[in-house]
C-alpha cells in the first residue's frame, strides 16, 4: 500500500525550541477541533529547532487548514504535509509480553523474525519486544503478539520525513520585516 | 557603556520607544515595581481604570480608533484574569493591543503563591501570542516583538507576563538596535501572478459582481483602493459590521451592511451575485446564514492577510493571502471599466422596496424608537462622529441608522459580541483621537456591565457623550424570545437605577428623554458640554430590529417589517 493512501494527514513542523511550544500546538488542535492521532517531538541537528510529526484524522480537517493554522503560531518556522508525497515514516513500539513457558517463547521468536522487530529483554516471566516499522506493520505485529498475552505497551507515535530533495526550511536567522500595515484613519 | 536600569525601567523605556503615551491599567502587588518607576517617565500617561476588563477595552478602542497599538496593564492573579474578556474581544476583532501583567517572583512560580495564575496558559487561546519573561536580558526584545506581532499581519492582542523580581532586577542596559528575530513569523504581502490573473479573469467577466468589504480594508489602509476598484468597474459594495467605514455609506455603490441584521438589498445581492469579491472579511456565521445555500450562483475571490481564513467557512475559487493594499494595487490596473447597469438597477429596486418598509417614514405617534434616536444622533452630529456601541439591538440599529463616511469611525465588538464594550472603548477612542466627537451608544443592560468607568471618564476629563437606549429589557435577547420562544420573556426584563441621578452622583451632566421632540435638545446639551455627558433615551420597550435572518437560516429568508399596506 502506498504510504499516502490514508485517512490521516501526516504533517511535519519545525518549531523554535522554547518552553510552551508543545502546549501551543496541542491547544491549537483542540480548539480548532482537529483530532490528533499521534504527535512526537524531538530535537534536530540545530539546537534552537525542534521537529514535530503530527498525524491527524483527516475526517475533520483538510491538510491546508491544519498547515495554515500551524503556521500562524509564532514559534512555528515551517510546516510540510509530508503524507501527501513520497516519504518515510516510522513508529516504534515496546511491547511487554508473557514469556513464562516454552510455547510463548517459541511464538515470540517466530513472530519477531517476520517483522522489523527484536526481543530486547527476556526473563522468566516477561519479554520486551521492540518493533520499529511503518505504523501499519507495527500494528500487524502487535496483533500477532496479542494471543501470547500483552501486559504493557508503549509507542512513540509516527515520525516522518519526505523523500528526495525536499528540505524543510530551518533557517533561524531570518529577522522581522518592517510592518506592511498602513491602517489609515 | 549602558546605564544601569531595573526591569521596570527597561519595560517603560521600551514602551516609550514604541511610541506609547497612554497606558490603561490598575496596580497591584506583582506589578508595583513598574508603577513605582512610572513617575520617572512623564511621557507616559497612565489612565487608572475601575476594572481591568475595561483597561483592555480602552486599549482596544484606542487601537481601533488610531491604528496604533493600545496598552493595558494589570497585576498578577485577579488583575490578569479580569483582562480576559477584553483580550478575547480584541482577538476576535483583530485589534492590536499589548497587555503587560505582573507575575509572582520567579522562585515561587508554580507554588500557588499568593495571586499566582498561569496567565500565559489562561490567555493562550485568546492571544495572537504571549510571553512569560524569565530572564531580564530578554525583556526588551520581548516587548519589541510583542508590539511588532500585535500590529503587523493580522493584528491581535499580545500579552507579556513579567515576574516581580524581573521588574526589580537591575542590569547595565542599552536599547537594542538589532532587528528582532522571529523566524516563524512571515505575514504574506503580495498576491502571486497566477492569482492576479485568475482574479482579474473573474472580475472582468462578471455580470453581477459584488464586493464584500471587511475590517481588513481599514487595517490595511486600503479604503481608497477599494473605492477605486468599485468605481472603476461599477461594482456594488456590501459591508460587514466591522467593515462600516471601509467604503463611504451614501456613496451610490455602497449598499450597506450584510448579514443577520443587514439591509435586505445586501443579502439579496449576495444570493443573486455571480461573483463575490471578499476583502478582509471572514465569512462569519452572522454574515453567511446557512452556508450550504450561501450565494449559490457565484464564483468567489477571497483576499485576506490570514491564510487560515481562506477556504475556512466558504470554499472559494481564488484564494489570495496578502495585504489588501498591496493586492488591490496589483489588481486595479487590470480591471476593465464597466457599467453593470442592469445589476445596479436590480439592487436599486430592492432598495426601493426596503424604503417602503422603513420605520422612519411612518408616523409612530407618541412612541420613541431606538431607530429614531440613532437617526437623530446621526443628523445632529452631521454624520461625522466617531461612534462606539455596546452589544444588542441598539448596536444593530447603529449599524443601520448611522451611516459612516470615514474609516475607523465605528467601533463595536463584532466577533465576540461583548456587552460592556461600548463605554470603555469610547474612552480609549477619544483619548486616541481627541479631535473627534465621540459617542458611546449603549443599552441599559450592557451599560451596567461596565458603568464603573464613568469615574475614569471624570477623573481623566474625557469628553465622551453616552447615549443609553433604555428599553427596560435585554432587548436583543427579548427579540429572540419573542420570535423563537413564544414571548416567554424569562430573565430579560430588567430593573435599572435612575441613570440621570447615577450620572449626577459621578458629577456628570445628564438628561432623560422620553419624547421625540426632546431628542434634538438633548443631543445639543451633550455636545455643548466638555467632559463626559450622559443621556438616557427611554425608548419603546418591545421594539424589533428588522430585517432579521434567523440563526442558521438561508440569507434571503429574512424576517422583514411588513409594508404599511400589508400590516
Ligand atoms: C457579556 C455578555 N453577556 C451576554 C450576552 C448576550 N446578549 C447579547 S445581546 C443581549 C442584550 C443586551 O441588552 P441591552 O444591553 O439592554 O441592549 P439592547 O439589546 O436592549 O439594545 C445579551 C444579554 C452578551 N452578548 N455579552
Amino acid at each position: 500500500m502506498p504510504e499516502n493512501m490514508s485517512t490521516k494527514h501526516t504533517v511535519v513542523a519545525l518549531v523554535e525550541n522554547q518552553p510552551g511550544v508543545l502546549m501551543r500546538v496541542t491547544n491549537l488542535f483542540r480548539r480548532r477541533n482537529f483530532n490528533i492521532d499521534s504527535l512526537s517531538v524531538g530535537r534536530t541537528h540545530r539546537p534552537q529547532i525542534s521537529r514535530m510529526t503530527i498525524v491527524v484524522d483527516s475526517a475533520r480537517a483538510n491538510a491546508q487548514r491544519i498547515m495554515a493554522n500551524l503556521l500562524k503560531l509564532v514559534p512555528v518556522i515551517d510546516v510540510a504535509n509530508v503524507g501527501a508525497d513520497l516519504h518515510v515514516s516510522r513508529d516504534l513500539a515496546l511491547v511487554k509480553v508473557r514469556s513464562d513457558d516454552a510455547d510463548s517463547r517459541n511464538a515470540l521468536t517466530m513472530i519477531v523474525e517476520r517483522y522489523p522487530a527484536r526481543i530486547v529483554d527476556i526473563g522468566n516471566l516477561y519479554a520486551i519486544v521492540e518493533i520499529t516499522a511503518q505504523e501499519d506493520r507495527v500494528e500487524q505485529c502487535i496483533h500477532e503478539l496479542e494471543p501470547i498475552g500483552i501486559v504493557e505497551m508503549v509507542r512513540t507515535g509516527v515520525v516522518a520525513m519526505g523523500r528526495g530533495a525536499r528540505i524543510l526550511d530551518s533557517s533561524y536567522e531570518r529577522t522581522a520585516q518592517p510592518s506592511t500595515n498602513g491602517y489609515h484613519v | 557603556m549602558g546605564r544601569v536600569l531595573s526591569g521596570a525601567e527597561i519595560l517603560l523605556e521600551c514602551l516609550i520607544e514604541e511610541g506609547v503615551h497612554y497606558i490603561f491599567g490598575y496596580p497591584g502587588g506583582a506589578i508595583l515595581p513598574t508603577y513605582d518607576a512610572l513617575s520617572k517617565y512623564p511621557q507616559l500617561h497612565h489612565v487608572l481604570v475601575r476594572h481591568e476588563q475595561n483597561a483592555a477595552h480602552m486599549a482596544d478602542g484606542f487601537a481601533r480608533a488610531t491604528g496604533r497599538v493600545g496598552v493595558a496593564m494589570a497585576t498578577s492573579g485577579p488583575g490578569a484574569t479580569n483582562l480576559v474578556t477584553g483580550i478575547a474581544t480584541a482577538m476576535m476583532d483583530s485589534s492590536p493591543i499589548v497587555c503587560i501583567t505582573g507575575q509572582v517572583s520567579r522562585p515561587v512560580i508554580g507554588t500557588d503563591a499568593f495571586q499566582e495564575v498561569d496567565v500565559t496558559g489562561v490567555t493562550l487561546p485568546i492571544t495572537k501570542h504571549n510571553y512569560l519573561v524569565m530572564d531580564i536580558h530578554e525583556l526588551a526584545d520581548t516587548i519589541r516583538e510583542a508590539f511588532y506581532i500585535a500590529r503587523s499581519g493580522r493584528p491581535g492582542p499580545v500579552l507579556v507576563d513579567v515576574p516581580k523580581d524581573v521588574q526589580n532586577e537591575k542590569i547595565e542596559w542599552e536599547y537594542p538596535t538589532a532587528p528582532v528575530k522571529l523566524p516563524g513569523y512571515r505575514p504574506p504581502a503580495q498576491a502571486s501572478e497566477p492569482d492576479v490573473v485568475a482574479a482579474l479573469e473573474l472580475i472582468n467577466n462578471a455580470k453581477k459582481p459584488l464586493i464584500l468589504a471587511g475590517h481588513g480594508l481599514m487595517m490595511s489602509g486600503a479604503t481608497n483602493e477599494v473605492r477605486e476598484l468599485a468605481e472603476k468597474a461599477q461594482i456594488p459594495v456590501a459591508l460587514t459590521l466591522l467593515g462600516k467605514g471601509a467604503m463611504p455609506e451614501g456613496h451610490p455603490l455602497t449598499i450597506g451592511m450584510m448579514g443577520m441584521h443587514g439591509v435586505a438589498a445586501s443579502n439579496l445581492a449576495i444570493q443573486e451575485a455571480d461573483l463575490l469579491i471578499a476583502l478582509g472579511m471572514r465569512f462569519d456565521d452572522r454574515v453567511t446564514g446557512n452556508i450550504k445555500t450561501y450565494s449559490p450562483n457565484s464564483k468567489k475571490i477571497h483576499v485576506d492577510i490570514d491564510p487560515s481564513e481562506l477556504n475556512k467557512n466558504i470554499q472559494v475559487d481564488v484564494a489570495v493571502a496578502g495585504d489588501l493594499r498591496a493586492v488591490l494595487a496589483q489588481l486595479i490596473p487590470g480591471v476593465k471599466s464597466t457599467a453593470h447597469s442592469d445589476w445596479l438597477n436590480t439592487i436599486r429596486d430592492w432598495q426601493e422596496d426596503a424604503d417602503e418598509r422603513e420605520i422612519l417614514r411612518r408616523d409612530t405617534g407618541e412612541r420613541l424608537l431606538g431607530a429614531q434616536v440613532i437617526n437623530d444622533i446621526w443628523k445632529f452630529t452631521g454624520g461625522d462622529a466617531l461612534v462606539t456601541t455596546d452589544v444588542g439591538q441598539h448596536q444593530m440599529l447603529e449599524a443601520q441608522y448611522y451611516p459612516h463616511i470615514r474609516p475607523s469611525t465605528m467601533i463595536t465588538s463584532g466577533g465576540l459580541g461583548t456587552m460592556g464594550f461600548g463605554m470603555p472603548s469610547a474612552i480609549g477612542a477619544k483619548l486616541g483621537r481627541p479631535e473627534e466627537e465621540v459617542w458611546a451608544i449603549v443599552g441599559d443592560g450592557g451599560f451596567q456591565m461596565t458603568l464603573q468607568e464613568l469615574a475614569t471618564a471624570v477623573q481623566e476629563h474625557v469628553n465622551i457623550n453616552i447615549a443609553i437606549l433604555n428599553n427596560g429589557f435585554l432587548g436583543m435577547v427579548r427579540q429572540w424570545q419573542e420570535l423563537f420562544h413564544e414571548r416567554r420573556y424569562n430573565e430579560t426584563h430588567m430593573f435599572s437605577p435612575d441613570f440621570v441621578k447615577l450620572a449626577e452622583a459621578y458629577g456628570i451632566p445628564a438628561m432623560r428623554v422620553t419624547k421625540r421632540e426632546q431628542v434634538e435638545e438633548a443631543i445639543a446639551f451633550a455636545r455643548s458640554h466638555d467632559g463626559p455627558t450622559l443621556i438616557e433615551f427611554v425608548v419603546e420597550k418591545e421594539d424589533m430590529v428588522y430585517p432579521m435572518v434567523p440563526s442558521g437560516a438561508d440569507l434571503d429568508a429574512m424576517i422583514r417589517r411588513p409594508k404599511p399596506n400589508e400590516a
